[in-house]
């Protein structure tokens, strides 16, 4: 399969991307490609220009930034799987990087990629809710940061306008965090995946592939606030979801799924 | 068409590309390396996988631009001399193939896990070795080899 014809520039800048995807409001952006050329492929997307970003070597990083780790855009999962900051102050990120995909997408594919693709599948953007992560972006305008909770608007949607570009992710460090994902086969996307963390105190819980976005478990964590044990919370799961019926799964066996995943999370958490 | 320049098993090579065009497309039709095998071509089965930079890939879902100044290694970029590299050694004496259409993939990928891992255990190994796929059901011996490949120092 070989995508529809595309103009192709390769990025020198942030700036210069970001003046690159004014040419034409087809235009899109390319990092590691992992989610972007399978889809070009199939011609389920057919960007006229794709402006790639993967050189900005400057855009992959992981620093501790005092109470927050700041994550560059374009560290590939490999990169944060090993990374040291993350697996000592925020090792959920380190250990969900670990589950993406398979060693080879790994390798090339990146966690602002990942987050800016929006599938409401992915296990990163479902973590980064979890942990109330800041998305830093930046367009013709400078810089704006956009909170993880209004980040994903729609499948594949995101707050992003147009012409601005996600430059880092910004996560507290947590230390009590945990994802999970049900697959039918090895590299699948998930069918339900949870999320659980202990954020300033409070236990935050969302899901993957539970609704056209990932979502928080609200009703889950007003049960643990109030008290509940693990068992007794995870009965809410399905509340205020709208999982898809697809074919690893019915919607219903996904709020099934949803509630053996959330007890679990929460017993390991 | 742009011009793309890399380094392909140590040899500088050149070759103008559609913006399009997908790395194994470059390396088997304009470079003429068959070895590296279309499977899937949706990015699942591995059999493409070639290492950029090192690093094991899936060659149907780079752009031949993305590769443009890094040094792939495909199958045939593997052995030096006369001899089989480590890797291919341990599949050919643990009889780690059968019909071998997987089998670049599943080499190249090893070479990569045991780049970062040089003594895998057994489930490290199945882990990562998700992204390839063998419809021969070959996995235990190919799981032998490349524990047979870790023990010879690959």
């Amino acid at each position: 399969m070989i995508p529809a014809a595309f103009t192709y520039h390769r990025a020198a800048s942030v700036d210069d991307a970001i003046e690159a995807l004014g040419q034409d409001e087809d235009a899109k952006v390319l990092a590691g490609g992992h989610s972007l050329i399978p889809a070009l492929k199939l011609r389920i997307a057919r960007p006229s220009v794709l402006v790639d970003v993967g050189r900005l070597d400057d855009l992959r990083y992981v620093r501790d930034d005092g109470d927050r780790i700041a994550i560059g855009a374009l560290s590939r999962h490999s990169g944060l799987v090993a990374d040291a900051v993350l697996r000592r102050d925020c090792p959920v990120v380190a250990r969900t990087a670990a589950l993406v995909g398979d060693p080879q997408v790994r390798h090339r594919g990146t966690i602002g990629g990942s987050v800016a693709h929006a599938d409401p599948a992915s296990d990163l953007p479902t973590v980064l809710l979890a942990l109330d992560a800041d998305l830093v972006a930046r367009g013709p305008d400078g810089e704006r940061t956009i909170a993880a909770a209004s980040f994903f608007t729609g499948p594949f949607e995101t707050a992003l306008a147009p012409r601005e570009v996600l430059v880092e992710i910004r996560v507290p460090k947590v230390e009590r965090g945990v994802y999970l994902k049900h697959t039918r086969r090895a590299q699948d996307w998930a069918t339900v995946g949870v999320a659980a963390a202990v954020v300033d105190g409070a236990t935050h819980v969302s899901f993957a592939s539970m609704a056209p976005t990932p979502i928080r478990a609200r009703a889950v964590e007003e049960a643990l606030a109030n008290g509940a044990g693990a068992a007794e919370a995870a009965g809410h799961a399905g509340e205020g979801t709208d999982p898809p019926s697809d074919v690893t799964g019915s919607a219903q066996y996904r709020a099934h799924l949803a509630h053996v995943y959330v007890r679990r999370a929460l017993e390991q958490l | 068409m742009t011009n793309v320049v890399l380094t392909v098993n140590g040899e500088r090579r050149e070759a103008d590309v559609e913006p399009r065009q997908l790395l194994v497309y470059l390396l088997r039709d304009q470079l003429g390396l068959k070895g590296t095998n279309v499977g899937c071509d949706t990015s699942s089965c591995g059999a493409c996988t070639v290492l950029l930079d090192g690093e094991s890939v899936k060659s149907c879902t780079v752009l031949a631009l993305q590769a443009d100044g890094t040094d792939v290694t495909t199958i045939e970029g593997l052995a030096t001399g006369d001899g089989l590299h480590p890797v291919q050694q341990a599949f050919h004496e643990q009889h780690a193939l059968q019909c071998g259409f997987c089998t670049p993939g599943f080499v190249l990928a090893t070479v990569s896990l045991l780049r970062e891992s040089p003594r895998p255990s057994e489930e490290e190994i199945r882990h990562a070795l998700e992204g390839n796929l063998c419809r021969c059901t070959g996995y235990h011996n190919i799981v032998r080899a490349v524990e047979a490949a870790a023990e010879a120092g690959a």
